[in-house]
């Protein structure tokens, strides 16, 4: 599974970065290595093994149905970059 | 060429738990914007989500009630995209192992009952809100700049997946109504859809009648009642075997319905295909469901509309479509079985509640809670017009005046004087009064117009002021003039 | 000029607060003036928190007057990794993304230590969202280490070690996710440890990989982590993976003895051409914990070589999720755009450094349609076989004795060209974090060139206890702990 200057432009668009041309080679080359890493984890047979996904064993945590109090609306948008009226301002979306 | 449709239905139910599904904020709707948060549902950096034990408890009870199979073990997952009004970039939701899967529902229809499968009805949050200003404002693809407003992230909505099962916009408006009523039964969620506690889409394709393969589906949005619902599947079908007719294809994608043109139309598509990344929420531990939880749960679901339509039917002897309308609210559902209770006569009962009283419920805008009679007094009126008592027509003042003074039909017809006279003795001596001021119209019969005994009828019952019992009436004057 | 009282431990200067010897304010203003002193040099902190410093001091020492709630940790001065919100005061993550972001509420962490009447004196430097070995990524500044100033202190809670090691703060806390505390705990010549996943409250953590992720305390010896690890530890309901059991008095069973205890021995964490100086010193260590009382066994840990390679597919998997929330909507920075999307792009290009940027790169590959099986799920398997090696092998155990890092501190610069060769600094580290045990690195020795050398101890789970144990009956037989950096480049 090598890793193509395509694929990691794929996965800049995914995750809304943004790389110049020179960067993206930079990146393949660097992501190419770390991945030629990781390929020695097919070294290991885990055909009959389970995922592991919490380290520990917990299930089922609940909280009860009960209010708690909410921030003010000013605490709510005291970090927001643009808020307007009571609102978080975004840029147009199309 | 005859086309089938194919359709599916995905269908939104917000919770009516106190609280939102990770945190304490409540899930009131209409407040002003971003009042109704806190870190947590804002995805502020470094906040967790707990999961509320209601809104679990709900979704297993919707699972319940559309005969799905309930997950011993389920978990959630990460479903991640950048919209702004998802505050992590990721929705909490459910991925490969939802909590209620393979169910179905049994839909009425005018041909009978028809089952429509449950592919999974799975827990997950709710995204904020958006409004779309500036430019044409409210709309998305013409505005300048939105707002976000987070007040409805993170309440806990089931989604509610049907197989393609459904063949016609009928069905699915018949789907939607008996799931609305089911959810409703078994008080999960208000389902509002002007406040968007209820929202569904459609995934629409069309097939040569006959043939197995799927078409190509479109997936139909912003669907926010169901006659406009109807309306989107009827169109959207209307148009892919236009297109096919003409020998073009449908495009796979996304459509909105549009209200003021009555047509749906393409969402500007995206410029990437969709790559969620699902992944197990790390955040979150496994949800493990005891046997005894679930079957605890079950126990606790009220007779559902399917069967009580059934019991409605076999038990009051009312037809299906009568113990449709009767199941159609559980609360009416429950009015007309308590007032059955006084009544040996409970379909003149159900006539009753579906005729008169719905008709003046819908004038006034009443519901069940604002009458001013209950299910017994209406019964009093059904036993008066059985007993002969009162006539039909009759009936209908009495009822007008128990619906607006909440006085008791007895009392209406003793205060009115209006027991119909049934004693042979009385109307005899009205009939001769008749008979003897109207010696031309006797002549008339017995030279052979039997047609006019109605007028003499009608004069009868105008002396006793209406009360006579008419066939008695017409008994005894019958058997004078052949004498 | 360093106030003397600044030299001792919580737990002597907590008793001179007791005994109204010094009062926090005082303690609080030296240890503040001694830090800023010095901050040019070590830069350890990315916010110093004087006023509010000083407001907790004189809070403290109305406690220390009543005599009530009273706590080794009453009145003293302490700080806290950028990555741990704090209300009303900035908190970065030592990324530019964060520069302006004031969380408004508390850690829980930091609400337990302010609850204990510890008085926070800042916020310190780390690498960029806990990615890092090295605090180098760090947006703000570069953090020296204080034994020799053209070295690196580790990473990525690189402040936390460097101000405890300087005598900035009388403690810290950090974060680890594949070694974040220990490595540089060993790399600055102080006790780090790391709690066992669950053992600690990670709610007001800045999220770097949720499943990995851990808050622990940085000492100048083993008691004063026992006594930060009681602060801090304990269940929390706002965190569904908070553990429900029960937090002993690890200051009092710190002191019981390792007599009989069984130490296992991994071959696999002394692979050939290893640094010798630090197989050497970790060598001895365990030789000394021998001669203390304890047996030594050797274990195999077969699977965990893999943990390095699982690791940098878990943990960017989770990093590229847990990041995608900075998108300039609703706080930190905002590059403008013409539309949203562009808007997102040019922020997160801005706000995010090379090394976040990778991994997030990383792991948005490893999840994404097609590779999800062969990476994420694959490493998740993997994962699970090295946990049944830990447990097989604590079946026979007590505590598991490694090297905490490959190599002693090591130059700025000489890693940041190939990231492959900084991750491998985690390479003894990061298994104790996916198998979720608890780990702590002690010093254990030095190296010719005059740097610290660490022994990692792994304990089972829950079990941070023994790990204390071991290394205060260790560090009461060694005078490793005592030595101070001279702060000087070399």
């Amino acid at each position: 599974m090598a890793l193509s200057e395509k694929d990691v432009q794929y996965v800049v668009k995914l995750a809304r970065l943004e790389v110049t041309d020179q960067e993206v080679a930079k990146y393949t080359q660097q992501l190419a290595n770390i991945l030629e890493y990781v390929e020695q984890l097919n070294k290991l047979d885990t055909s009959n093994v389970e995922p592991l996904t919490h380290p520990l064993d917990v299930k089922n945590v609940f909280r009860a149905d009960e209010l708690r109090p909410c921030l003010t609306q000013a605490e709510v948008l005291s970090n927001a970059p643009e808020p307007q009226s009571g609102h978080f301002k975004v840029p147009k979306i199309m | 060429m005859e086309y089938e449709p194919v359709i599916g239905l995905e269908v939104h139910c917000e919770l009516k738990t106190k609280t939102k599904l990770f945190c304490g904020c409540p899930t009131t709707f209409g407040n002003e914007a971003n009042t109704q948060v806190c870190p947590i549902c804002l995805g502020l950096p470094g906040t967790l989500p707990v999961m509320n034990a209601k809104a679990v408890e709900f979704a297993v009870k919707i699972g319940h009630a559309l005969n799905c199979a309930i997950s011993k073990y389920s978990k959630m997952d990460r479903k991640n995209y950048y919209y702004p009004d998802l505050p992590k970039a990721y929705q909490i939701s459910q991925y490969d192992k939802p909590l209620n899967y393979a169910g179905y529902l049994e839909v009425p229809l005018k041909e009978g009952m028809k089952r429509i499968g449950i592919t999974r009805a799975h827990l997950e949050e709710d995204a904020g809100k958006l409004v779309h200003a500036g430019g044409k404002a409210g709309r998305l693809d013409s505005s300048d700049y939105s707002l976000a407003d987070y007040n409805r992230g993170g309440i806990p909505l089931v989604e509610i997946v049907s197989e393609p099962d459904i063949r016609s916009a009928d069905e699915a408006y018949a789907y939607l109504t008996e799931l609305k009523n089911i959810l409703l039964y078994i008080d999960v969620s208000d389902c509002n859809m002007e406040e968007g506690s209820l929202r569904c889409d459609a995934n629409v394709s069309v097939r040569p009648k006959g043939t197995e393969k799927f078409g190509t589906k479109a997936e139909i949005k912003n669907m926010n009642s169901f006659r406009f619902a109807k309306q989107a599947i009827e169109y959207e079908i209307k148009r892919q075997v236009a297109l096919l007719e003409k020998g073009e294809r449908v495009v796979q994608e996304s459509r909105l319905w549009d209200v003021t043109e009555n047509k749906t139309k393409p969402m500007r598509s995206k410029e990437e295909a969709h790559d969620y990344r699902y992944f197990p929420e790390p955040d979150l531990v496994p949800i493990v469901l005891s046997e005894d939880y679930v079957k605890k749960l079950k126990g606790q679901l009220p007779e559902l509309p399917g069967a009580k339509r059934a019991r409605f039917a076999s038990k009051y002897g009312l037809t299906p479509y009568d113990a449709g309308v009767l199941t159609s609210e559980q609360e009416l559902a429950q009015w007309f079985e308590e007032g059955a209770k006084h009544t040996k006569n409970p379909k003149g009962l159900a006539n009753w509640i579906m005729g008169d009283m719905a008709a003046k419920m819908k004038e006034q805008e009443k519901e069940l809670k604002d009458l001013k009679f209950d299910q017994k007094k209406l019964c009093e009126l059904v036993d008066l017009i059985d007993a002969g008592t009162i006539n039909s027509k009759q009936a209908k003042e009495v009822f007008a005046e128990m619906f607006d003074a909440g006085v008791s039909p007895a009392e209406v017809v003793k205060s009115r004087d209006m027991a119909q006279v049934s004693d042979p003795k009385a109307i005899e001596g009205a009939v001769d009064k008749v008979l003897a001021e109207n010696p031309s119209v006797v002549a008339d019969y017995k030279g052979g117009k039997q047609g006019v005994i109605g007028f003499l009828v009608g004069k009868v019952m105008q002396a006793s002021q209406g009360k006579a019992n008419p066939k008695l009436v017409n008994e005894i004057l019958k058997k004078k003039l052949d004498s | 000029m360093k106030n003397e009282l600044l030299e001792k431990t919580i737990h002597e200067v907590s008793a001179d607060l007791k005994a109204k010897k010094v009062s926090s304010v005082e303690l609080t203003k030296a240890a503040l003036d001694y830090l800023e002193e010095i901050e040019p040099k070590v830069q350890s902190f990315i916010t110093i928190t004087r006023d509010e410093a000083l407001r907790r001091a004189a809070e403290a020492d109305k406690r220390l007057a009543s005599g009530k709630d009273v706590t080794p940790l009453t009145g003293v001065p302490i700080a806290i990794k950028d990555l741990l919100c704090t209300k009303g005061i900035r908190t970065t993550c030592a990324s530019r993304m964060l520069e302006t972001f004031k969380p408004p509420y508390d850690a829980t962490v930091v609400e337990k230590l302010y609850q204990a009447g510890a008085v926070s004196v800042g916020k310190t430097n780390m690498d960029e969202f806990a990615m890092g070995s090295s605090t180098e990524t760090s947006f703000y500044k570069k953090t020296k280490n204080p034994w020799n100033l053209n070295c690196v202190p580790g990473g990525s809670s690189g402040g936390s070690a460097a101000c405890v090691s300087a005598g900035q703060a009388f403690a810290s806390l950090g974060s680890d996710t594949g070694g974040s505390i220990r490595q540089p705990a060993a790399l600055c010549g102080i006790v780090g440890l790391k709690p066992t996943y669950g053992r600690v409250s990670r709610y007001g953590l800045i999220a770097f990989a949720s499943s990995l992720d851990q808050v622990g305390p940085f000492g100048k010896d083993v008691e004063d982590c026992a006594i930060m690890l009681g602060a801090i530890a304990g269940h929390d309901p706002m965190d569904s993976t908070s553990a429900d059991v029960p937090v002993p008095d690890y200051a009092a069973e710190a002191k019981k003895g390792i007599k009989g205890l069984k130490i296992g021995i991994p071959k696999e964490f002394f692979p050939e051409g290893m640094n010798r100086e630090v197989s050497v010193a970790v060598k001895d260590a365990i030789a000394q914990l021998k001669s203390l009382g304890a047996e030594t066994v050797e274990v195999s840990l077969p699977s965990s070589p893999y943990g390095l390679a699982a690791y940098y597919v878990l943990a960017p998997s989770e990093a590229s999720s847990n990041l995608a929330r900075y998108d300039g909507v609703r706080y930190g920075l905002r590059i403008p755009g013409e539309n949203i999307v562009e808007m997102y792009s040019k922020t997160r290009a801005a706000g995010f450094g090379p090394e976040v940027k990778r991994r997030i790169m990383l792991g948005t590959y490893a999840l994404s349609s097609g590779y999800y099986d062969a990476y994420y799920v694959k490493a998740l398997k993997v994962r699970r076989l090295i946990k049944q090696d830990y447990d097989k092998a604590f079946e026979k155990v007590d505590v598991i004795a490694t090297p905490t890092c490959p190599n002693p501190a090591f130059r700025f610069g000489e890693k940041t060209g190939d990231p492959l060769s900084m991750y491998l600094e985690d390479i003894f580290t990061v298994s104790i974090n996916i198998t979720g045990l608890p780990g702590l690195s002690v010093p254990c020795g030095m190296s010719k060139s005059g740097l610290p050398i660490g022994l990692q101890l792994i304990g089972k789970a829950f079990d941070e206890a023994t790990l204390l144990r071991t290394a205060w009956a260790y560090e009461q037989a060694t005078e490793w702990h005592k030595q101070k950096p001279a702060l000087k480049e070399e």
